[in-house]
């Protein structure tokens, strides 16, 4: 079988060749191989319609793949219930069962499972422990807040430890304070308990915070599956480079490729050396890609810094109290971003010629956008 | 002394806001009722004043005493422990010599025969043999000559009981209970003790119907709350489509349907189930089959609304946390569809308790309702107290069952709605 296939650690769940199509014509998921590891933290992160959700909800059994196979601990699960697949689930908005008690929803999935009352209630005791909601017990969801309501459904989708807990965007609902204090705590949790969890989020910040491993899906497809940093710092394509973290985007021509480098003639005039990681070969179209922190900007024009220097035209700045954005005009973007440090956006006037430099291996030659 | 007079500056400013406040409350609150009032008259002519006049009538009893005055004041201070004195025997003879005149013997002939029976003919007797007032001292000599029965104890307590101007009679019938001639209340004699039994068969015909309407009514509430929207409005369109026929038109098309010559008989017939045509109609079974039909859609409009509100969030949640089906089902969804399933039967069941044309239609002589009864005392006997006494009773059993409901449903509100 494909537990041949060995994989640094064992994966616990994996897809294999994973298609879905609602209508017939249109596949939501084209192709999907995926490797979930036993206790990482893996996020499928994208824009609405990319796909993420739909294979959760494959994963959950709550959709049927239209071709492939999903392994659950090397079992075939494609034709298993949701019920017998010993997932815990956590949904966008709680679905706490409103007529039940927040007690009595923890106690559900016990309950259903047929353990026994006094195994039941000291799990229960447990589970409100450690969401620091024992006083709230005889509650009914209706009565407790947003982040509450978040907690209990944390608490009731992992008291039963299942091998899997799958969380379906579920801090979307919440402010952004409670949901970065969230983030946290589902973070610890993991750590703590050692469970494999499955994310989906369309928030960048929030899979960069919390994830292990973080796929990411467009159009279908998984574009990349990487540790947060890897994504960050080398995007495969333009469209992670660009869903992952602020990012400028200058169009050009690959003229010469040298081994790992190019040179990019941009098409709003000038060149640069630019490291090749997506470029066909000389000739192809490209768009290059530089983070917005690692740019400098040089107001003379004696010094000589390498091979990236291009002039550019201030726009506006923005303060942003820990730090400052400048932005520029360059080479025909007139949204190119350069994060300063506070304080040093003050000389830059609106109109002012300067020039900007940044390091070959910090500039990505990436696909057409 | 400083404090104090804080306080009293504070009530000072404080006073004039709230007066404020009540005044721009004030007129919205007449807005809010301009708006209602013509409705609120409407109703008050169309609906209190009639079931007020009803209940009126329940207790009214005012015949006797308008025919038979002298007599009802004599009787006022008899103990009714023997035949009341020589002044009542009088009194009765002046009486019945002015109402003879007036001719309105027979208003209270009528009234007092529903208490006794054979009261019409002692009464119509009397002032047909009765000449001219007798001597004094002779009127009891005299009436008990014409007609034995005034020299029975039992024709002096029906008359001092219809006394008036209220009585409790109409309501006892109602309920199977009559004051004997010692004044106690006792069971009606078997013959004419029917109303309790009539109450029961109501209560039982409009609790099957409602139990058949539950059973049949729930899957298509699921099914209208789970399908698409396209699919689902179409259904709907087929729930809603009888309340464009009139009660009259479905109810004769079950006659059609199910008489020994009708359809259903005549496809079991040829389809050689059954060789004698069944009895489907004209009793017990074609009135629930007519009614359930007729009240089928105001089960699953509350059902629908009930099921609607459910998330199908929570049906998957369930099934994440290991739950079958059917423990899903049990435990999770049919709980919540609780108040949708009290407010459909709590409409169906009232609505039942009033049924008239169809068990009238469809039914036998067995399954007549309540209202069967108050129809024919309000429209052939014209026994308008009787009729009220029924309807008020039924009136008050559906007020029972509706501060029932409410109590339960109240209940539910208080342990599983948001209150913070």
């Amino acid at each position: 079988m494909e537990a041949g296939m060995v994989t640094p650690a064992p994966a616990l769940v994996r897809f294999s060749g994973i298609q879905k199509t609602y209508d017939g014509e249109h596949l939501v998921v084209k192709n999907l191989d995926l490797d979930i590891r036993k206790g990482e933290f893996i996020t499928l992160l994208g824009p609405s319609g990319s796909g993420k959700t739909t294979t959760l909800m494959m994963l959950a059994g709550f959709e049927v793949p239209t071709h492939g196979e999903i392994y659950l601990a090397d079992r075939p699960i494609k034709t298993m219930p949701p019920h017998k697949r010993d997932i815990g689930m956590v949904f966008q908005n709680y679905a706490l069962f409103p007529h039940l008690t927040i007690a009595e929803n923890i106690a559900f999935p016990l309950s259903v499972r047929k353990t026994s009352k006094a195994d039941v209630q000291e799990r229960v005791a447990a589970a409100l422990r450690m969401i620091k909601m024992e006083n709230l017990a005889h509650r009914r969801p209706g009565q407790l807040s947003g982040g509450q309501q978040q907690r209990v459904a944390l608490a009731r989708a992992l008291v039963f430890n299942p091998q899997l807990v799958l969380m379906d965007e579920p801090l979307g609902a919440l402010d952004k304070r409670l949901r970065e204090q969230m983030q946290l705590e589902i973070k610890q949790l993991h750590e703590t308990m050692g469970i494999t969890i499955v994310y989906v989020t369309h928030d960048q910040s929030e899979a960069l915070t919390m994830s292990d491993r973080i796929a990411v899906f467009n159009d279908g497809i998984v574009q990349q599956i990487d540790k947060p940093d890897a994504l960050y710092e080398h995007p495969v394509n333009s469209f992670v480079a660009h869903f992952i973290g602020e990012n400028n985007v200058l169009a050009g021509t690959v003229e010469t490729v040298d081994k790992d480098y190019c040179r990019v003639a941009l098409t709003g005039g000038g060149a640069v050396t630019a490291r090749a990681v997506n470029v066909s070969g000389a000739g192809a179209s490209t768009a290059l890609s530089v983070r917005p922190e690692r740019i400098a900007i040089v107001t003379d024009d004696s010094s000589s810094d390498g091979p990236n220097r291009l002039p550019a035209r201030v726009q506006n700045t923005i303060y942003l109290g820990d730090h400052a954005l400048a932005v520029l005009d360059v080479a025909g973007n007139g949204e190119f971003m350069v994060k300063l440090q506070p304080g040093a956006h003050g000389s830059l006037r609106h109109g002012k010629s300067v020039f900007i430099t940044f390091r070959p291996e910090d500039c990505l030659a990436l696909d057409p956008v | 002394m400083t404090t104090a007079y804080l306080t009293g500056a504070n009530t000072q400013t404080e006073v004039p806001l709230k007066r404020r406040l009540r005044r721009a409350e004030r007129t919205r609150q007449v807005k809010a009722l301009a708006l209602v009032a013509p409705l609120l008259v409407f109703l008050l002519f169309t609906f209190a004043g009639p079931i007020a006049g009803m209940l009126w009538r329940a207790v009214d009893d005012r015949e006797v005493r308008q025919v038979l005055p002298q007599t009802i004041a004599a009787l006022a201070d008899w103990d009714g422990k023997d035949l009341p004195d020589e002044k009542a025997y009088s009194a009765l003879a002046s009486d019945v010599l002015a109402a003879r005149a007036a001719g309105t013997i027979a208003i209270a002939a009528k009234r007092l025969n529903y208490a006794l029976n054979g009261f019409r003919t002692i009464l119509t007797s009397t002032a047909r043999n009765l000449k001219a007032a007798p001597e004094p001292g002779t009127a009891k000599e005299t009436l008990s000559k014409i007609n034995p029965a005034w020299r029975e104890r039992a024709t002096w307590t029906t008359i001092k009981d219809a006394s008036g101007p209220i009585t409790g009679f109409y309501l006892l019938a109602a309920l199977d209970l009559v004051q004997n001639v010692d004044g106690a209340i006792v069971a009606a004699p078997p013959d004419q003790a029917i109303y309790r039994s009539l109450f029961v068969r109501t209560f039982v015909i409009s609790l099957s119907v409602t139990v058949l309407c539950l059973i049949l009514g729930f899957p298509v509430a699921y099914l209208l709350a789970t399908l698409p929207q396209g699919k689902s409005n179409l259904l709907m369109i087929f729930v809603l489509l009888p309340f464009w026929t009139s009660l009259l038109v479905r109810t004769c098309a079950w006659i059609v349907l199910l008489q020994s010559k009708g359809v259903v008989n005549d496809s079991l017939h040829w389809l050689g189930i059954i060789d004698e045509p069944l009895r489907l109609i004209y009793n017990r079974f074609g009135v629930c089959v007519a009614m359930t039909h007729v009240l089928l859609p105001f089960m699953i409009l509350p059902l629908y609304s009930s099921m609607k509100a459910i998330s199908p969030a929570y049906l998957r949640a369930a099934a994440s946390l290991g739950a079958p089906p059917v423990t899903a089902f049990l435990r999770i969804y049919l709980p919540q569809t609780l108040p949708g399933i009290g407010a459909g039967s709590l409409l169906v069941f009232i609505l039942a308790l009033g049924y008239y044309i169809t068990p009238a239609l469809v039914g036998g002589a067995a399954d007549q309702m309540i209202s069967y009864f108050i129809a024919l005392y309000t429209t052939d006997t014209a026994n308008w107290g009787l009729a009220s006494a029924l309807g008020a009773v039924l009136l008050l059993a559906t007020i029972l069952l509706a501060l029932v409901y409410g109590k339960l449903v109240q209940g539910q509100q208080v342990t599983g709605g948001m209150k913070n």
